[in-house]
């Protein structure tokens, strides 16, 4: 009952959610979709707190894309020890420079009164959702190990199970209590994920990097409009 | 040739007495919201002096504009390289301590205080946390040279100037200084709008604004550092960049900019001139001793008719060119050459131009004040208080050259018009100054009726925006009838 409830509903209203609001949110309130970065406020503290936490985080979430998108390649690569070791090692090293940005950027948000000025109650409870996550990995990192393995092998079918509409429990029953909690805190984050400051995740910047240089807008149609005397 | 219009300024610093009345305009109509209350789009700075934000002319600090990198240009901040790894916490941002922190006063303590023996006071609370603060330092700390020993002479463009030369420029009671007003340059290289990853800076084709479009700004902050004026500023409060619109909706319905139109000693001028956009990129590369020599071949002759024929294959209406050709701008920067761009160094074209100031007349030599006679200023002008050298720092990249010519024909001018009013100058004697300061009779007069005399309706030429021709007009206007009204206007709202 209780496995329906966290690994079939939540996850599809989550993702629901994540479209809906996501798409309207960028489409009616444009202004509100922004990193809303406070290095303006506060800058040597930001360094060591977000730096640390993005690097972290991206490394992991790549990691665990790799799990969905290519368990084979991911198992084939495990096949020698060194491999998986090396693997296990990275991926944990990540989690805890993600933890000790994200507790960094706690910590500055409580000391540095002009940063508190600009917290609100989503962005505290963002941060106890990312707290709760990223520790929750990490001791599924120590006490559950070998998860490049695991997850490939049955994390991976449950989800696309899911995507494909046709959920399948029997991958998720049998596992470890952290792992599970590690799945609900994700998807109650992906739900979460439009209301919150986590929207700028969706406009990472990717066209910069082949537009021209300079930009140029016309109001009209110059040669159409033109006054002809 | 790729001809287009742009909205140019002229400030004539000789004029400006430095009375911030600019800035009070331009602060009462733009930035009394939620997180722009430390920006001043408009400021005006004493020079000597460190200026706002502190130092901002320091781009070994603040890495602004442009840098020419194996024959190439490139941003000095951060370009395509070297954003994706910057983007988390940008190495050059300015923080709000470089500006200052707004603050009012706690006056509800006038009222409020219990009775005692002391008068109560109004303490000083920060506009961002609304916490008492010890106000150490606002955006014009050192006006008239208040505090030099801390702020003028930490003055980035005194880093040029011999030891003589600066204990010259602080010997007491012969101190000189002038005031510099600065708004932004929307410049035809613009750093701001080549640094903006979401690409939503732009600069508007008809006039050449350069905006920042508030609904695609993510909050990168890339523009800020990458602005070598640091006029780009960043508001706390929405997480957004937000700049100088140069009034446009004013302009658009032909008023010059509040700071224009509030200006007190008339200083400023405003006019469009054309210029060819196909050569931008090639101009704002050239080596650093032509860059005011190359921007001014960029604009183009308003009254030429290959030009006025190639602008208007290009789509711009007859009144702009029009417009363009009795813009004030264009006179002063290229008919008479006393316009000249501020740190044109840093290599963005800016298209506000200054004319450099005259010093006092009372002058240093051998190590002795000296009082000019007034006959001789055009040869006296490397002795003048305010080192040519250092306005050379700031108008002229190092090159006293473009700064001598337009001081001397200042003094010509003066001379002649001494002549004329006083009469204690021969004519032969003005003359002969004007011819050697390339200077005619006609356009000595024509630079004093335009500098001394020139009314409203003279000084500022604003092109048609046509408006009614904007493409959002193409548009049903009744179509959010009874919806949305119209247009759709979001409150600045964080979520």
């Amino acid at each position: 009952m209780y496995d329906i409830l966290f690994f079939v509903a939540l996850p599809y209203v989550a993702l629901v959610l994540f479209f809906l609001v996501g798409i309207t949110r960028y489409r009616r309130r444009p202004f509100s979709v922004t990193s809303l970065s406070s290095q303006f406020l506060e800058n040597r503290k930001h360094f060591w707190s977000t730096v640390p936490f993005h690097y972290g985080v991206i490394g992991v979430l790549l990691l665990h894309l790799a799990g969905l998108m290519i368990p084979d390649t991911m198992l084939a690569w495990n096949a020698a020890p060194v491999r998986l070791v090396v693997l296990e090692v990275t991926g944990l090293a990540l989690g805890l420079m993600a933890l000790f940005g994200l507790v960094n950027s706690m910590i500055r948000r409580v000391q540095s009164p002009r940063i508190r000025i600009i917290t609100n109650k989503s962005d505290w409870v963002l941060l106890a959702l990312l707290l709760i996550q990223i520790v929750l990995g990490i001791l599924v990192a120590i006490y559950n190990g070998w998860g490049s393995s695991w997850f490939a092998a049955s994390a991976t079918p449950w989800l696309w199970s899911l995507f494909t509409l046709n959920p399948d429990l029997s991958y998720v029953a049998g596992m470890p209590l952290l792992v599970k909690l590690h799945i609900i805190n994700a998807f109650l984050m992906i739900g979460f994920f439009p209301f919150t400051r986590l929207i700028h995740v969706i406009v990472i910047p990717n066209p910069y990097l082949w537009r021209k240089t300079q930009v140029v807008r016309w109001n009209r149609d110059r040669k159409r409009l033109r006054i002809r005397d | 040739m790729d001809v287009r219009s742009q909205v140019s300024m002229l400030f004539h610093m000789d004029k400006c007495i430095g009375c911030h009345t600019c800035s009070i305009a331009c602060k009462n109509i733009w930035t009394d919201r939620k997180g722009t209350e430390y920006m001043w789009w408009n400021n005006v700075e004493t020079k000597p002096g460190t200026g706002y934000p502190t130092r901002w002319e320091d781009q070994l600090n603040y890495k602004g504009g442009w840098e020419v990198v194996d024959g190439e240009l490139q941003l000095k901040s951060t370009s395509r390289s070297k954003i994706i790894p910057n983007i988390f916490h940008n190495p050059s941002m300015p923080t709000m301590d470089d500006y200052y922190e707004p603050w009012t006063y706690k006056y509800s303590d006038l009222f409020d205080a219990p009775e005692g023996d002391d008068q109560p006071t109004a303490m000083p609370i920060s506009m961002v946390t609304g916490e008492y603060i010890d106000v150490k330092a606002g955006p014009n700390w050192d006006d008239d040279l208040g505090g030099s020993q801390v702020y003028a002479e930490n003055d980035p463009n005194l880093e040029a100037l011999t030891p003589e030369l600066r204990q010259q420029m602080f010997e007491i009671e012969r101190l000189a200084f002038f005031y510099l007003p600065r708004m932004c340059n929307h410049c035809l290289n613009p750093a701001c709008v080549a640094a903006c990853p979401s690409g939503a800076l732009y600069k508007r084709g008809e006039d050449g604004i350069v905006l920042v479009n508030q609904k695609q700004c993510r909050g990168w902050r890339s523009c800020v550092p990458a602005c070598p004026y640091k006029k780009v500023y960043f508001n706390w409060s929405t997480g957004k960049s937000e700049k100088c619109i140069l009034c446009y909706p004013r302009l658009e319905t032909k008023q010059p900019p509040a700071c224009h139109h509030s200006c007190v000693g008339r200083i400023r001028y405003l006019g469009n001139v054309l210029y060819d956009a196909s050569r931008i990129e090639e101009i704002a590369g050239c080596p650093e001793n032509e860059l005011i020599s190359k921007q001014r071949e960029l604009i183009l002759d308003p009254n030429d008719p290959e030009v006025i024929e190639a602008a208007k294959a290009n789509g711009i209406p007859d009144d702009v060119i029009t417009s363009a050709q009795q813009s004030p701008t264009y006179k002063f920067v290229m008919e008479w050459g006393l316009g000249l761009p501020l740190h044109p160094e840093f290599r963005t074209l800016p298209m506000l131009f200054y004319v450099p100031p005259l010093s006092p007349v009372l002058s240093s030599r051998n190590g002795e004040a000296t009082r000019n006679n007034g006959t001789d200023l055009l040869h006296e002008v490397d002795e003048a208080r305010v080192p040519i050298q250092y306005l050379a720092e700031i108008f002229g990249a190092g090159n006293t050259e473009p700064v001598r010519y337009a001081l001397r024909k200042q003094y010509a001018v003066r001379m002649w018009r001494r002549h004329v009013t006083v009469g204690d100058v021969d004519e032969a004697t003005a003359k002969a100054a004007l011819v050697e300061a390339d200077c005619t009779v006609d356009q000595a007069e024509a630079i004093y009726r335009l500098t001394s005399l020139a009314k409203y309706e003279e000084r500022f030429i604003i092109p048609p925006t046509h408006r009614e021709q904007a493409m959002e007009l193409l548009k049903d206007p009744m179509e959010n009838k009874q919806d949305t009204g119209f247009g759709f206007i979001e409150p600045p709202i964080r979520v």
